[in-house]
């Protein structure tokens, strides 16, 4: 286990190094982050004063030295947007972010789950065909638009619910169902298909044929199995919602999270933040993976670990 | 008790399963009749497809999409499975008093469940027992089954068993509610052939102590031998011969159970090379009307296209077939000639 | 499963699935994979004559014709079937010219993304071995890179543009060509027919053209459909977030970003230009559905005997089946 979680770290590292040589190559070798960050009006002074500063007049060679020095130490650079350290930035808006992927990917699973199952008892029933179609709908469902639509019809036309922003539980409602739908839609198609897989399975013969009630074959032995690739796929939405699709339902809602702060940093050309965003969310993802694999091996007793 | 000791355990009448694919409706089973009392073994041997299996799958409620039964009846001790409250007394019947053993006990378990857990579901589910119950009563039935070390095995999952303890496991779970039939689908097909022996034996003796009914399916005629006390032999969904095993073998008299037991190489045989039996089963999509045999048999003639019924041949013997007892093959002779009369 | 489908005779008359005429027979049949194909065709017919037909200029503005509502809105008039926008233009001719948009952004990236993760793939499953690990691990690493937040660094750095934008989500986006490939390329060469063909010394270009390409077609075709609708999808999104497609050009995702301040007032500039969105990338699904099932021998026969099945539920039950509750 040990060993198991050292190597998956080792793994981590190539994965924070290979975003480390990529966004270095992207703003200091195809960009111009002087170009990016002064106003067009600077003068060749100021370019040349904002390049000494920040090192950028020296070989790229010593600049990618010192810049992974620099995140080797967690030291991301100051924020030009906020004037303080990015990090500082980062750990205030984090836990937002991290609440709404809670509410969005709780309320997915728990409408995945239950769909998914119903749907898979008898293919190509009723209850199988407008759950699929429904699926399929919410697939289709660009976020922004889902958003925007949700705010159209709760807060613009019935005025129930807050249009945006941060604050009691009334502001989550709308960002969560938006992060949810798509994602619900991908998980309950998942789990339909691999318990009707599961319930082809010889095994599930075995459990019928001792008579058990179809609840215990479909909960206990169908459903439970299937659970194996629900994991991957609801450990995969929330490594995907980390990596940025939250990107977009916070700027629709206004949410002050990290994606929020992203397209902020972007107004601002704040290069330095977000590039401290980017490898949070770097070490984020790493870490959520790790935890993925232990959980795995909890559900199932032949992966072994190392 | 007498009269219900004489009435059959389980009878299959006019059973009929077909189906549902896109080249047409299959006939998997087209009317088997059969029947099996107290303490009485019962091989049901064929070739694959000729519904062994699916037999067995009828009795245990196991027929789904795409497949269904489409006709006859399926009784246990005198009350049908199929009709009027018939399918919900049947899920308290299933695990408890029939119990079925698969073909494969590799893929037959659970990979993410513990056996113990596996087989005290049985015994939660029929006899009530909670889970601490059942897990005494677990100990014992792997040690039943010749599992050494019950309460480390108990804890283990599937994949940490050689094949053949779990097929001891399937069997544990299987006997778990002292059921009255066991029906055993090809049990050992999938093992190796020295764990086979000892699987078998392991059957034999339950069915001694337990006073067990067993239904063995199989395609392998030396396991019937010794094994059972009565034989029927299916063909393309249909069972064209009955008979005690001892009896059967020395006089087969369906030209085709005459061909699988040519077929089938001795150690004793004379004859150098294999021999089989020419041709091909018949589509169950179109099922011949007459015997379906006809197309392979040697000794066919025109009567034999329409349907020969199962009748009596001599004294616990029924054939399916209008020239019966004669032989078919030159080499079958011997076994095939009346036998005398005892 | 073995034992409940027994074997069927090959000599009885089967459509052919491969026929053209017994596909479209098919399709007909399938409602839902029916109305996708229409919906395809006609996005595809719309993108290249678009210019043509469209009643305005996408890009024409006019102040006297501001956010005027569809026609069957009260205020509504013929001028313009779906209303306008802010700047007085054609809402109706913008969604038309959007198509092009998607479907050139959607067709370049699954091209560029699928050649190059299907070479890779390629290269990685008959390699093997160390190239074979090496390959993998780059796509492990990159499959864990924060995807949207990359690609909304790299853009910012760059600047946007529908050039850095294809070229962007190809780079983010081969990954899962190559997996699949190197999957199947794996398993088809385990099978004893290319085991065969390696033994008596068919050179490994000839195994991979005659053998191994033609079992990558299906599982490809459906995986580029599949993956088109994501493209199609994040170009929304990213022109939305205003790091795609820049104006004057048109994008779906783009006038939903110019609707979104309107939507108290013009509820109809979100609405048609996200319906599109929606619509397309609905149709495909449902199209893609339908093809993955019919390619599939073994999920034909599924959604054979389930259809029986429920027909014969609806005719009532004529014979006792014990039906699992």
């Amino acid at each position: 286990m040990g060993l198991f979680i050292l190597r998956r770290l080792f793994q981590g590292f190539l994965v924070v190094l290979g975003v480390t040589l990529v966004v270095f190559v992207a703003t200091r070798m195809v960009g111009d982050p002087a170009q990016v960050m002064l106003p067009l009006s600077a003068t060749a002074e100021q370019r040349a004063a904002f390049e000494h500063k920040f090192g950028l007049d020296r070989p790229m060679a010593e600049q990618f030295v010192d810049f992974i020095g620099d995140l080797a130490t967690f030291d991301f650079g100051e924020s030009m947007w906020q004037r303080r350290p990015a990090m500082d930035v980062i750990a205030g808006r984090l836990p937002n972010t991290l609440k709404l992927i809670a509410a969005g990917l709780g309320l997915a699973i728990v409408l995945a789950l239950p769909l998914g199952a119903l749907a898979a008892i008898r293919p190509g029933g009723f209850a199988d065909r407008i759950t699929v179609f429904l699926g399929l709908f919410g697939l289709s469902l660009p976020q922004f638009w889902l958003g925007l639509l949700l705010i159209m019809v709760f807060a613009v036309t019935f005025k129930v619910l807050p249009t945006s922003g941060y604050g009691g539980w009334t502001h989550f409602i709308l960002p969560a169902v938006t992060l949810a739908l798509p994602a619900a839609a991908r998980l309950m198609m998942l789990v339909r298909s691999s318990v009707i897989d599961e319930l082809n399975q010889q095994y599930v013969r075995t459990a019928r044929a001792k008579g058990l009630r179809f609840p215990q074959v479909l909960f206990g032995h169908a459903l439970r199995n299937a659970l194996v690739p629900f994991i991957t796929l609801a450990g995969w939405e929330f490594i995907s919602a980390l990596a940025g699709y939250t990107v977009v339902v916070e700027t629709v809602f206004a949410w002050p999270g990290l994606g929020l702060t992203a397209m902020q940093a972007i107004k601002f050309s704040d290069l330095f933040l977000l590039q401290a965003i980017v490898f949070t969310v770097a070490i984020g993802i790493v870490l959520v993976n790790i935890v993925l694999d232990v959980i795995y091996k909890l559900i199932d007793p032949r992966i072994k670990l190392a | 008790m007498d009269a219900i000791s004489e009435m059959p355990l389980l009878e299959v009448e006019r059973l009929q399963v077909e189906f549902d694919t896109r080249a047409g409706i299959v006939h998997g089973l087209r009317g088997v009749d059969l029947s099996i009392r107290r303490g009485e073994t019962l091989a049901l041997v064929g070739e694959s497809g000729s519904g062994k299996s699916v037999t067995a799958q009828a009795v245990m409620g196991l027929i789904d999409v795409p497949g269904r039964i489409a006709g006859g009846d399926i009784r246990w001790k005198g009350q049908s499975l199929l009709k009027g409250d018939g399918p919900r007394r049947a899920k308290d019947i299933r695990g408890k008093e029939v119990a079925l053993i698969f073909q494969d006990p590799m893929t037959s378990l659970n990979p993410l469940i513990t056996i113990g857990a596996q087989i005290g579901e049985v015994l939660q589910r029929h006899l009530g027992m909670t889970k601490a119950q059942a897990r005494i009563r677990v100990l014992e039935l792997l040690e039943a089954v010749g599992i050494p070390a019950p309460p480390r095995r108990a804890a283990q999952y599937p994949h940490e068993l050689s094949g053949g303890m779990r097929q001891r496991v399937m069997i544990a779970m299987a006997i778990a509610c002292e059921p009255q039939l066991l029906i055993a689908d090809e049990p050992t097909t999938a093992l190796d052939v020295t764990i086979q022996a000892q699987v078998l034996e392991l059957i034999a003796g339950l069915q001694e102590t337990l006073k067990l009914s067993v239904i063995l399916i199989t395609h392998d005629l030396g396991v019937v031998a010794g094994l059972c006390q009565r034989v029927a032999v299916m063909y393309a969904g249909r069972i064209v011969e009955t008979g005690l095993a001892d009896d059967l073998f020395e006089r087969p008299s369906h030209p085709y159970t005459q061909g699988l037991i040519r077929s089938t190489p001795r150690l004793d045989d004379r004859l150098e090379r294999l021999v089989s039996i020419e041709g091909a089963p018949p589509s169950l999509l179109a099922p011949p009307r007459g015997c379906a045999f006809e197309p392979r048999c040697p000794i066919a003639e025109a009567r034999c296209g329409t349907e020969p019924p199962l009748a009596i041949v001599h004294a616990g013997a029924s054939a399916a077939c209008w020239k019966p007892s004669q032989p078919a093959w030159r080499d079958v002779p011997a076994s095939a000639e009346p036998a005398p009369v005892s | 499963m073995a034992v409940i489908s027994p074997a069927v005779p090959t000599a009885a008359a089967k459509p052919r699935a491969g026929s053209f005429s017994a596909l479209a027979a098919e399709l007909w049949h399938d409602k839902a994979g029916l109305f996708g194909f229409a919906i395809i065709v006609l996005l595809i017919v719309l993108a290249f004559i678009a210019p043509l037909i469209t009643p305005y200029d996408p890009a024409l503005q006019s102040v006297a014709a501001r956010l005027k509502p569809p026609v069957w809105m009260a205020k509504g008039s013929w001028e313009h079937l779906l209303g306008t926008d802010h700047l007085g233009r054609d809402v109706l001719s913008r969604v038309m010219a959007g198509a092009r948009t998607s479907l050139i952004v959607g067709v370049s990236v699954v091209l560029l993304a699928g050649s190059f993760g299907v070479l890779v793939g390629l290269f990685a499953g008959f390699k093997g071995g160390r190239t074979d690990a090496v390959l993998m691990r780059l796509v492990d690493i990159q499959v864990a890179f924060p995807g949207l937040l990359m690609i909304l660094l790299i853009v910012s750095v760059i600047g946007p543009s529908m050039t850095t934008m294809i070229v962007v989500l190809a780079i983010t986006n081969w990954m899962i060509y190559a997996r699949v490939v190197r999957g199947i390329v794996l398993s088809v060469r385990q099978t004893p027919y290319v085991e065969a063909a390696e033994v008596i010394g068919c050179k490994p270009a000839r195994v991979i053209f005659k053998h191994i390409l033609p079992n990558l077609t299906s599982p490809l075709l459906t995986l580029g459909i599949l993956e088109f609708t994501n493209i199609v999808l994040a170009e929304a999104a990213m022109s939305f977030l205003g790091l795609g497609v820049q104006p004057p050009a048109t994008s779906w995702g783009l006038d939903v970003a110019n609707g979104k301040d309107y939507i108290f007032v013009a509820w109809w500039l979100i609405t048609f230009p996200g319906l599109s969105i929606s619509v397309t990338v609905l149709a495909i699904n449902l199209f893609a559905n339908w093809l993955r099932v019919t390619t599939d021998p073994q999920e034909r026969e599924k959604r054979f005997a389930r259809a029986k099945a429920a027909e014969r539920r609806r005719a009532g039950r004529t014979a006792p089946t014990p039906v699992e509750a």
